[in-house]
């Protein structure tokens, strides 16, 4: 293979042979041995072929809307998405779900979830969020010197936290 | 590459000690086709980045929080775990091989690893793509029994740890083409008629327009040596797990079907074709002196259709599996127990597959045969 592909760039006898998949497309570029040391390919690990790419395409426009949204919990930007093709963080599904959507649905055979669900972690979670609200709302009855609230409370947490227990110790033992 | 200045893997040891059971479905007709069964689930820690966007103390600690959690499960006990700044090259490329890590993750460093399982069914990446990627493969064509070992590892794992997760777009992944189930099934496919037809750019191309990706071997961008290939699910979202595994077994069947009738086919007629192929595989395996990793997999991938078509005896195809194995280059280093260069991986590839074949009887060519396509 290889000695009949032409450099991609100035069609001399291709000596190097690169190919990168770069979110899940495959890019193959043959380079002279000139051009190849002019583009500093040298080590073909160390460098992507993407920005190659790029150059031999001409620079790619930039999208003015590119940088409009930012996840607000890991910074994650939209045009850290163009590039990566992947998210930062969980949250950044809610953020981005202007653009997702039409990917989702390009992509998917629908745009809802209709599969497993975390179960035990989902009523963990909102028997945690219940704990923290009561503990609160304990707090708040105690200062305001509504002293019965505070015992209806105090009697709620204290049930809300042995529930949470035995089920944490079932899942443990399951 | 591995280099051959590697020191002898001590982490891994147990796993390549531990003789797998040998495939009981192996005889099962649709066993001759479809050599395992796998299922991923691609999971995420809720409240942390993704890990190709954490920072590294981040990393750590859902590596930390991970890996206590997994070896915690009842699947994992007397398994074995790893960060990928402690293991060896030659370790990640005989992990590698035994496709219980990925490329991806064998380029990671610290905060990214595994937990393997010691019979190696279950394997789960840590700070891979995902935080999680929770891997369950076994032997022959049965996604039932996958998915039920799968699914109770998972739960158990919810036991400790959240889990991203919205109602409406299900398991939040870092790449939204695995959103929703965050499952991949697949099923590795020996399929050797087709491939001497010229029927698989077909095969490819049908099925790619079902919603079913065809890869390699080795999965994303690897060749199909051996005729090997793994078929599995493209999407994730807007279908159950039930559902998806249904749509892709009928696929799967379908390929097993095409896959029968062309051995008939080719059988009927080209059978001289057909047996100087797998007469000449049985001789390259018995005789060669130096064999390329690609070419043991060619030969052996010929020897096994052998197999199915009775030319050859039943025992050797979980034998053949294994060589498919352990062929494989990082899998000849570790067994030379010491440096060697691949020139001389070859020649010790070649006497491997000598010593396996030497007591195999040479191939009986008759055309008549049982069909494959009758239920047994």
């Amino acid at each position: 293979m290889g000695n009949s592909l032409k450099c991609d760039l100035c069609g001399k006898p291709a000596t190097v042979h690169l190919t990168q998949i770069v979110n899940n497309q495959i890019h193959k570029l043959d380079l002279c041995e000139e051009c190849a040391a002019a583009k500093g390919v040298t080590d073909p690990t160390g460098f992507s072929l993407a920005d190659l790419l790029v150059k031999t395409a001409g620079p790619a426009t930039p999208d003015p809307s590119a940088t409009q949204l930012v996840c607000e919990h890991c910074g994650f930007s939209q045009a850290d998405f163009k590039k990566l093709g992947r998210l930062g963080c969980p949250a950044c599904y809610e953020r981005f779900r202007p653009i997702l959507e039409p990917v989702l649905a390009n992509m998917h055979k629908g745009v809802t979830h209709v599969g497993k669900v975390p179960a035990r972690s989902i009523e963990r979670r909102s028997i945690q969020e219940k704990i923290s609200r009561l503990e609160e709302q304990l707090q708040a009855a105690i200062k305001a010197e509504r002293y019965e609230d505070a015992a209806h409370l105090r009697d709620e947490l204290a049930s809300t936290r042995a529930t949470f227990e035995i089920r944490s110790r079932a899942a443990a033992t399951s | 590459m591995m280099s051959p200045k590697d020191p002898h893997p001590m982490l891994i040891a147990p796993l390549l000690e531990h003789t797998a059971p040998e495939p009981t479905e192996s005889s099962a007709p649709k066993s001759s086709v479809v050599l395992s069964t796998r299922m991923r689930f691609a999971r995420n820690l809720a409240r942390f980045p993704f890990p190709g966007w954490a920072k590294e103390p981040q990393r750590r600690d859902v590596f930390a929080a991970c890996v206590s959690a997994i070896a915690g499960s009842k699947e994992m006990k007397k398994g074995i775990s790893g960060e990928m700044s402690d293991v060896t090259e030659l370790e990640k490329q005989i992990l590698f091989e035994r496709h219980l890590i990925s490329r991806d993750l064998m380029g990671m460093k610290t905060g990214s690893g595994f937990v393997i399982s010691r019979d190696q069914a279950c394997a789960v990446m840590i700070n891979e793509e995902d935080h999680l990627r929770i891997q369950v493969i076994k032997p022959g064509f049965n996604f039932r029994r996958v998915w039920t070992a799968i699914n109770s590892i998972d739960t158990q794992l919810e036991d400790s740890l959240d889990f991203a997760f919205s109602p409406t777009l299900g398991y939040l992944t870092a790449c939204p083409t695995n959103v929703g189930t965050g499952m991949r099934a697949s099923a590795m496919m020996h399929l050797p008629a087709l491939v001497i037809a010229g029927q698989m750019d077909k095969v490819v191309r049908a099925v790619n327009q079902l919603g079913i990706a065809v890869r390699g071997l080795f999965g994303e961008g690897s060749d199909a040596t051996g005729s090997i290939f793994q078929i599995s699910n493209q999407t994730t979202l807007g279908e159950s797990e039930e559902e998806i595994l249904k749509r892709l077994t009928a696929v799967l069947n379908t390929v097993i079907e095409q896959e029968s009738n062309m051995r008939e086919h080719l059988l009927e007629k080209e059978p001289a074709k057909i047996f100087d192929k797998i007469g000449r595989a049985y001789g390259i395996l018995r005789g060669a002196y130096v064999l390329s990793s690609s070419e043991a997999m060619n030969t052996l991938s010929l020897v096994r259709l052998g197999v199915d078509m009775q030319m050859l005896p039943p025992e050797l195809r979980p034998a053949v599996d294994r060589l498919f194995m352990e062929c494989q280059p990082g899998h000849i280093q570790y067994a030379a127990k010491r440096s060697i260069e691949s020139g001389e991986r070859d020649i010790l590839r070649a006497a491997l597959l000598r010593s396996e074949f030497e007591k195999v009887a040479p191939p009986a060519f008759t055309t008549h045969h049982d069909h494959p396509n009758e239920p047994s």
